[in-house]
Parts: structure tokens; C-alpha cells; sequence
């Protein structure tokens, strides 16, 4: 097949034409060798630094391990809030063959609404890295769980990762109180100590979980692990382990609890117990309540609108954010006040003809009683809540005396010590009048003032931590939620308690309980239809307190209208009178005169408080027919 | 040194044989027609190649056993293609080549798509078959029997049919697409004709126009070869795709230093952040975990290798054995050159193996049949007829 046609060859000449082109490509070989050896030299030798730091980042991860957050339990050691493990839904893309059938197979087994599919879908999508899971549903229920884990071969890539979450069984009725915790948002991000909350998903938003906040969240731990490219852990190089939150024990009773949210039944309105000798408060309602559980995952826009634009407030609260004009609550304070500053004294009578005049002044400031309660001393004043007499006591004394001694109660400012969000309400001053209207102060405010209303406005809080500091025959105590954090005890004097009040005659203490156990025993007093049957001895004063204005919304219809503009009741009371062991506050809004409509509600809190459950009537709807 | 080791073999390989024209007694190497340096020194260099494999495939003994048969199987190839006389592959150069191009054509018509691209020719159940392959051997034995018979340095009109026997191929495989294949082909045949004698002043022109062919390369282009050569200008613009290979081999590379990590402690590769780890990026496993005295000695092996074909080339006594002899040892070089460079980042990313490291059977056979033919061109020379 081959043969040489070309005899002309020249051997010779091809073979030095090929040893000198041999001779070339050996020094271009040389020369290329070179360049790949300099090359590796300054790769391995020049940037060996850069490159294994490098290699070290691509290798070790730091993983944060977030603590479990601390259970919080009532008084009784019943549990408020606790973590249950939850289930989500993850995805890797990079190990899913054929992202659409995976989305469509999930969609089908989750039974998916359609409104759901996209944004499941769009979540699908996202991701930061290669490899790492993206979210595509929280808090899948067990019968979910079990559709995914069944189809499992089917769904390469997908998983169902378990997280703790907040959960509150008592939400309701606890919501206030207890407050919730909440997805970390942007801002709250860029206060947190990173470290701390590295991991950490969820933080306290109100209330105890917000308050207590350090002390529940623990400590995060880390762990140094080693990753493969896909993220992988292979193992594990070192570890911190993280310290668990606290647990927390409140003060709070959660029958107390219950049985305030029951007698409330749904009208807008808050109970305040506490315990005079500890300032432990046994419970704090305010109502309507709301299902805090809804927040901790977040809330949808619907819900949350609702529980927004709802008439009742749902979402605020009023223990401790709602401003009362206090009404004749107060009226046992005042006659101390009178006392300490010896305006009056305790068998000094007035003659009351229904009405108050100051002098040179034509005005008639009336008594609730047209025609007036006659001779009144001071037992029988708090008795029948005479006005005449407290508008001349608060005449007598001014303003300026007036709130010292009414500021000595803790009216005007935050009273407790662990109550987040607490509002200071008002006690009303020269000063504060001046600053806030730049007036001066008229005596005719003063007398509002005596019977508390006019700027006077309280929180039941408030009036519950004043009627404990009364009970306790003028021992300050602060009002506090937590009995013991971890394993530590809150101390009994805590800070920034407002001084003892000391009276001249220690036997004035009595006066004011006497004239106070009338309100319920006496045959005239105004709550005396809650003595019948009464176990033990009980001071309390009732209050109406006028509703003045409609406020800014003026949508209300007409039948509602008149409903928001009736009195608000409110009633204070402490028991027994001779070692008293619990102080209750009652506001019921616009439900009308304090001694018929919140009265009852105080005693139904008391006798739970103070009685065994067989002596003890406890029949919500009995108590709340008894009320008419 | 290297130069110096080119003379090692001139006491038993003398550059012409004895005038006498007398047969002196043949050694043993000689009768069974293998060159015990360049055979000791590629089956050092699969041995090297197996222990590498093993750390980087995630120590699997399994992979080292399949590579290690496919050595032996190539191995086997190469002893058997030496017992063959030089004269034989140049007389079935026309057929291997034809039959190249035949397949080449089938695998247009009805190949296989692997990775996007057509390259493989399946019978099914029997055999898949990368035709590109086969021409790897056949385009320079082709030129080499051409060339040989014509007067050298080559004339005009032998250069117009060596451009039509090299590009009629290259044409077939860069259509596949298969870009490197096609340029290494290209490349062994253009070098046969290099070392025929191709006229420095051609030489400059084929240069300058290559260059100015660049710009209509580049709009020719499949868009994932554009954006290998750019991700190659700037691994950071994509570090997610291609960029993470060439970022993650040198930081392999680099985190090895001048010692290593030390076998199958290279955290790039046992942790997998190497891509193709076992395949072509496996001289960044060798980087990591043996440093830079790793991967000198390891280039040296490969340059020795390279000098000791050169010099057999060399020696061989027609140009035909010459001719081919050269191409296969300076396209064996640019394996290396290239896979190296890529991987140590001054090459775009081109699939190039690393010549009997990388994982794979096909390319292993390849080089060791060249090999194979080489030391058959050697050993056979006192036997060329007249």
C-alpha cells in the first residue's frame, strides 16, 4: 500500500531538521515546566498564609447552640409557658432531581390551599447558599409529619427539622399578665448582643416573658464543627454547651387567675389581687383577653386587624395601661391624709345638707345624695361615701397636701417592681397643671379631686397596690410577679420602695378600717349587700367613676354609644381587717355604680382567696346573677 | 539535568547503529521491545497516580482497584502494540483514520448525549466508545505516514493536504462540542507537522493568523466556553459555578505549602470541596497533601518521561517513526501542561486529564498505546527493511 515515490528523499537533511526542532522543543518544555513550578511556588510558598486561612474558613463552621428558654409556673408550680418541639418543613434544592414535582408532591400530601401554594413556592427559591435548607413551612401537625416521613423516597432534599417553640396553655386568661414572646425583629437585631442571641429565634415581647427577659433566655453555647462542601457535618472539633434560661415562678395564682378572667365574663374591665403582706400578686386580669399563642409565630394580618379594630381593646392592657378616674375609692386615703395633716380628726363630724360650697363662691358641688347624709364623721363618710365631707376635707387641705400624701401611696407613679409597660397614670399637681396647661390651679379642681375625679386617674394596679400599702397600715411593699428566679427567691425589700407611712396615733389605722368594714357590714353601707354571709371581716370602698367624654371615637352607634358612656365601677377591698391577707382592685368599665356591679366581684376574689373551696362559693354565673 | 539525562542512554542506544552493519547481540529490553526507562519510569508514575487516587476518592480501595486494572490493561496494550513493527501502524494509518472519521460522523448522526454535548457512540450493553478518542493516535500517525512520504521540509501543496486531513476532524469533534478534544488532536497533528520542517516563515504566518482569528473564534463560541474563559480571567465573578473550581484548587494548592498536609489529611479534598477531585483536578489533591516537594518531584517525573520520548524520538531511523514519535511525547507534555495549569489557576478550564493520574480508562489506554507504538518505533529500528 505504501511506497516510496520519493527517492529524492534526503535523509540526512530530514533528520537535522528534526533533531533541531527536538532541540527547540525541549527548551519550550524547559520553559513551560518553569512557569508551572513558579507558579506552584508562589501559590504554595508566597500566598501559603492567604490560602490556609482559606482552606481553615472553608472547613470549620461555627455553629451557635441556643439555650432552651425557662418555663415559666405559677405560685402552685403549675405551668404558664412552656417549649414544645415543633416540626418545619426544609428543602435543599441542590439534592431535589425535579424542584416542581417535589413542590407538587408536597402541596398534594400537605393538602395546601391554594393561597399558600405561591408563597411555599417563592420560599423554595430562596436561599443564601448553596446547600443550605430553605424554610418552607413552620409548625407542620403530626398528621403532616406522617404524610412527608411515609413519602419520604419520594422527596429527596425535603425534611422536617424540630424546633422548640413557646407555647402558653392558659393563653387567655394569662396574656396580659404573662406577656409573649415573638419572632426577633430588625430592630430589636440591631440591640442584641449577637452572641447571646446568636441561634436564638425568639425573644420576650411584653409582659414577664419581656421583663425577665435576661434571666429566661440562658446562654448560647457554640459548637466548632467540621463541614464537608455540602455543608455536612462530619464532626464535631469543640463545644460549648449552652446554658439553659431560668426558670421563673410567679406570684401569680392561676385559679386566682381564672376565676377574675370568669367574673370579668367577657366585659372590658381588670382585677387586681395582691397580697398586702408581700406584695405577691396573686392575680392581674385584664379583659378581654386574647390568645397570645397566635404571636408567637407570628400573627396573620387578618387576626391581628381584628384584634386591632375590636371596640374592647383585646389587645390592651388595662391592669396596668388603663387610666381610671379612681371615684370614691379613694375616699379612705384622703380621710389619712385629713388625719396626717390634722384637717380633720376622727370624731369631728360636718353637717352635710347634700351639697359643698366653697366659700365666697356661689357654686353648689352636690353629694350623690340629693338631700344630703345629715351629721357625717369620718367612719360614716367612708361608710355611705358621703361627697360633702371630702369636698371640704379636700378644700381644707389643697392641693399641694392633697398630693403629697396621696403621692405617698404610689398614685401618680409606677408602683411595681416587675411589671413591664406599667403606666404611671396621674396625680394631679400645681406643677404638673402648669406644665401641662400652663395654668394655674383653681380650688373647685381641688374638690373634683377629693372625690376622685377630675384629672386623677388611676390603674387598677395602682389602686391595688395602694389598698395593700393601707392594709398594711402604711408599710410600703412593692408589687411584684416573680417569687423566685431559678432557685433564687426575689428578696423581700426590694429597691426603690416608697417610704413607710407613719401616723401620729397608730389607733387612726383602725378609724379607717372601721369606717371601710361598714361599706360592707354596716347597715348603711353602700356594698352592704356583699356582707351577707361574710366569714371573716372585710374592708373595702366602692367608686363610680364618671365617664366625661366619648374620646376620639365617635363611630359608635347609638344603643353602644350610650352603653360606653355609662360609669365605670370600681371597687377596692382588703381582708380579713385584722391580718389582711389579700388587697383586691375592681374596674368593670361602663358598667355603672361601683357597689352593685364590681363590689361583688372583690368578695367572690376574696372568700377564693381566703376560704377552703367547700366554704367557698365559687359559682361564677351565681355570683354574677347576684349582682341585679 | 535534563539535558544530562538525555545522554544517559548513549552508551546502550547509540544515536546511528554500528557501520559495520552487523547486528550486535541484542539485549533482553531489546528483544521484547520495551524501553525499561520510560516503562519504569510511567509505571513509577502510575503507582504515584494510585496512591493520589486513593486519598482523593475518598480512600474508596474500590476506585484504586478500578484504576489499577485499567493500568494493567493499558499496560498490556502498550507491550503488545511494541511487539508490532513501526512499518505496520504506518500502513493502517489511512484505515484508523478513515474508520476515526466514519465514527466521528455516527456519533453526528446518532451519538449519545452526555453533559449537553455528543461524544460518546453507545452500543448498547456492549460498549460506549468516544471516537475522538481513536484520533488522538490515528490524526498524527496519519500526518506522520503522510509526511513521510514526501520530501521534507514539507511543500506548499503538502501543506494544504495536511490542513485538510487535520481539519476535516477537528472540524467533527469541535462540533460535538468538544473544544479541548479538539484542540489537543489538532495540536498532536499541527506537531508532526512542526517537527517535519515547517518553514519559520509559515510558522509566523499561521501565528499571526490564529491571532487575528481569535475574535471570530470567540463569537463561535458556545456560550458556557465563553463564560469558561471569563470565570477563567476572574474566578470571583462566579464563585458559585465554575469560579468555585479554580478558587477551591488553589486554595488547595496553596493551603498545602512546602510540605503538605500530609497523605489523606488534605481538609480541601477529603472534606470534598474539590470538585472532580479524582478526575481532572486530582494534582490539587496531590498539592495539598505532599506541597510543593509533592508536586516538583512529581513534574519532574513528568519531564523526565518527556525527555527520555524525545530522545527514543530521536533515535528512531525513518522519519515516519521519527514524526510520530515526537507528536505523541510533546502532546503528552501538553496534557500535563495544560492540566496543571488549569488547575493551578494560569489556564482556563479545559477537561484535560492528567496524564496516568487522573481517574479514567479511556485516556490511560490512549497515552499507553502511544507509548506502546513509541517503544515499538524505538526497539524495532535495526529492523527497518533496507
Amino acid at each position: 500500500m505504501l511506497q516510496r515515490r520519493d527517492t529524492l528523499k534526503n535523509s540526512e537533511q530530514e533528520l537535522r531538521i528534526f533533531r533541531m526542532r527536538s532541540l527547540l522543543a525541549v527548551f519550550v518544555v524547559l520553559t513551560l515546566t518553569a512557569i508551572l513550578m513558579g507558579r506552584l511556588a508562589y501559590l504554595q510558598v508566597v500566598q501559603h498564609d492567604l490560602y490556609s486561612t482559606r482552606s481553615e474558613n472553608n472547613r470549620v463552621r461555627v455553629e451557635p447552640l441556643p439555650p432552651t428558654r425557662g418555663l415559666i409556673y405559677d405560685r402552685e408550680g403549675r405551668l404558664l409557658a412552656e417549649n414544645r418541639p415543633t416540626y418545619n418543613l426544609t428543602l435543599v434544592r441542590e439534592r431535589v432531581d425535579d424542584l416542581d414535582d417535589t413542590l407538587t408532591l408536597l402541596v398534594e400530601l400537605l393538602e395546601l390551599p391554594d393561597e399558600d401554594v405561591e408563597a411555599f413556592q417563592v420560599r423554595s427559591r430562596q436561599r443564601q447558599r448553596p446547600y443550605q435548607p430553605a424554610l418552607l413551612m413552620s409548625d407542620l401537625d403530626e398528621d403532616q409529619i406522617a404524610r412527608v416521613a411515609v413519602n419520604r423516597h419520594r422527596l429527596p432534599g425535603v425534611e422536617v427539622e424540630a424546633q422548640l417553640l413557646r407555647f402558653y396553655p392558659h393563653a387567655e386568661i394569662m396574656a396580659h399578665a404573662l406577656g409573649y414572646v415573638g419572632r426577633i425583629n430588625v430592630d430589636e437585631l440591631k440591640t442584641l448582643d449577637s452572641g447571646r442571641y446568636a441561634g436564638t429565634h425568639f425573644i420576650g415581647k411584653t409582659g414577664v416573658e419581656r421583663f425577665y427577659e435576661d434571666e429566661l433566655h440562658g446562654q448560647a453555647g457554640l459548637r466548632k464543627v467540621e463541614t464537608n462542601a455540602r455543608g455536612r457535618v462530619l464532626r464535631e472539633l469543640g463545644r460549648v454547651d449552652p446554658v439553659p434560661g431560668e426558670n421563673l415562678t410567679l406570684t401569680l395564682d392561676l385559679e386566682m387567675q381564672q376565676l377574675a378572667y370568669d367574673l370579668l365574663d367577657g366585659r372590658r374591665g381588670s382585677i387586681v389581687a395582691l397580697e398586702p403582706g408581700t406584695g405577691e400578686i396573686l392575680a392581674m386580669v385584664s379583659a378581654p383577653g386574647f390568645d397570645s399563642n397566635q404571636f408567637v409565630t407570628g400573627i396573620d394580618i387578618a387576626s391581628y386587624r381584628g384584634l386591632q379594630e375590636d371596640l374592647d381593646l383585646p389587645l390592651f392592657n388595662r391592669a396596668i395601661r388603663g387610666h381610671y378616674p379612681p371615684g370614691s375609692t379613694i375616699k379612705p386615703f384622703l380621710a389619712l391624709a385629713g388625719l396626717v395633716e390634722g384637717v380633720i380628726t376622727p370624731d369631728r363630724a360636718i353637717h352635710d345638707p347634700g351639697y359643698y360650697q366653697l366659700p365666697n363662691d356661689s357654686r353648689r358641688y352636690r353629694n350623690w345624695l340629693r338631700w344630703g347624709h345629715g351629721r357625717v364623721d369620718m367612719e360614716r363618710s367612708i361608710a355611705v361615701s358621703n361627697n360633702t365631707y371630702y369636698y371640704s376635707l379636700a378644700h381644707d387641705l389643697g392641693i399641694d397636701r392633697l398630693h403629697k400624701n396621696m403621692s405617698a401611696f404610689g398614685f401618680g407613679q409606677r408602683v411595681a417592681h416587675d411589671v413591664q409597660g406599667e403606666s404611671t397614670a396621674l396625680m394631679p399637681s400645681r406643677e404638673w397643671k402648669r406644665e401641662r396647661f400652663n395654668q394655674a390651679w383653681y380650688p373647685g379642681e381641688t374638690l373634683s379631686v377629693g372625690i376622685g375625679q377630675g384629672y386623677w386617674q388611676v390603674t387598677p394596679l395602682q389602686l391595688a397596690s395602694a389598698t395593700a400599702t393601707l392594709a398594711n397600715r402604711g408599710h410600703w411593699i412593692k408589687p411584684r410577679l416573680a417569687q423566685q428566679v431559678g432557685d433564687e427567691p426575689l428578696p423581700v425589700q426590694l429597691p426603690d420602695a416608697l417610704a413607710d407611712i407613719e401616723l401620729v396615733n397608730e389607733d387612726w389605722w383602725e378609724r379607717v378600717y372601721s369606717g371601710m368594714e361598714k361599706v360592707v357590714s354596716g347597715n348603711e353601707g353602700t356594698a352592704r349587700r356583699i356582707g351577707t354571709g361574710l366569714q371573716y371581716r372585710m374592708g373595702g370602698k366602692s367608686g363610680t367613676a364618671q365617664v366625661f367624654s366619648l374620646g376620639q371615637d365617635q363611630r359608635y352607634n347609638a344603643d353602644e354609644l350610650e352603653e360606653r358612656l355609662r360609669d365605670h365601677a370600681l371597687f377596692m377591698a382588703f381582708a380579713p381587717l385584722d391580718d389582711p391577707q389579700i388587697a383586691v382592685a375592681v374596674i368593670v368599665e361602663n358598667a355603672g355604680g361601683g357597689s352593685t356591679h364590681a363590689a361583688h366581684l372583690a368578695r367572690a376574689m376574696t372568700d377564693a382567696w381566703l376560704l377552703e373551696p367547700e366554704e367557698n362559693d365559687r359559682d361564677v354565673e351565681a355570683i354574677l346573677e347576684s349582682e341585679e | 539535568m535534563s539535558l544530562r539525562s538525555l545522554t544517559l542512554g548513549r552508551r546502550a542506544y547509540p544515536v546511528r547503529p554500528p557501520e559495520s552493519g552487523i547486528a550486535r547481540r541484542k539485549s533482553l529490553w531489546e528483544r521484547i521491545h520495551l524501553d525499561p526507562w520510560l516503562l519504569g519510569m510511567l509505571i513509577v508514575l502510575m503507582v504515584a497516580g494510585l496512591l493520589v487516587l486513593y486519598s482523593a476518592s475518598g480512600q474508596r480501595i474500590e476506585t484504586v482497584f478500578a484504576q489499577g486494572t485499567r493500568f494493567c490493561v493499558a499496560l498490556m496494550g502498550a507491550v503488545i502494540l511494541a511487539q508490532f513493527s513501526p512499518s505496520t501502524f504506518q500502513r493502517w494509518a489511512p484505515l484508523a483514520y478513515g474508520l476515526g472519521i466514519l465514527m466521528l460522523l455516527a456519533v453526528e448522526v446518532a451519538g449519545d448525549m452526555g453533559m449537553g454535548a455528543k461524544r460518546w457512540l453507545v452500543i448498547p450493553g456492549v460498549i460506549r466508545f468516544q471516537p475522538s478518542e481513536l484520533m488522538k493516535l490515528a490524526m498524527p500517525l496519519m500526518v506522520a505516514a503522510y509526511l513521510s512520504r514526501r520530501e521534507l521540509p514539507p511543500r506548499m501543496r503538502d501543506l494544504a493536504a495536511c490542513a485538510v486531513i487535520i481539519g476535516v476532524p477537528i472540524g467533527l469533534i469541535a462540533n460535538q462540542p468538544d473544544l479541548g478534544t479538539a484542540l489537543l488532536v489538532g495540536s498532536a497533528a499541527v506537531i508532526v507537522v512542526l517537527l517535519a520542517g515547517l518553514s519559520w516563515r509559515l510558522i509566523a504566518f499561521f501565528v499571526v493568523l490564529a491571532a487575528s482569528a481569535l475574535p471570530l473564534l470567540w463569537m463561535n463560541l458556545h456560550n458556557y466556553q465563553r463564560q469558561r474563559v471569563l470565570t477563567f480571567l476572574n474566578p470571583d465573578s462566579d464563585p458559585l459555578g465554575a469560579g468555585w473550581n479554580i478558587i477551591q484548587s488553589t486554595t488547595a494548592i496553596g493551603s498545602g505549602g512546602l510540605l503538605g498536609k500530609g497523605w489523606l489529611q488534605g481538609t480541601q479534598s477529603q472534606l470534598e470541596f474539590l470538585p472532580e477531585r479524582h478526575t481532572d483536578f486530582i494534582i490539587a489533591v496531590l498539592g495539598e497533601e505532599f506541597g510543593l516537594v509533592g508536586m516538583l518531584v512529581l513534574l519532574l517525573l513528568y519531564l523526565m518521561i518527556v525527555m527520555r520520548g524525545l530522545w527514543l524520538a530521536g533515535c528512531a531511523h525513518d522519519t515516519f517513526g521519527r514524526l510520530f514519535a515526537g507528536s505523541i511525547i510533546l502532546t503528552f507534555f501538553i496534557y500535563v501542561f495544560v492540566n496543571v495549569g488549569m488547575v493551578s489557576g494560569i489556564l482556563p478550564v479545559v477537561g484535560v486529564p492528567l496524564p496516568l493520574v487522573s481517574y479514567g480508562g479511556t485516556s490511560s489506554v490512549t497515552l499507553m498505546a502511544g507509548f506502546g507504538i513509541l517503544m515499538s518505533i524505538h526497539s524495532h529500528r535495526r529492523l527497518l527493511p533496507r
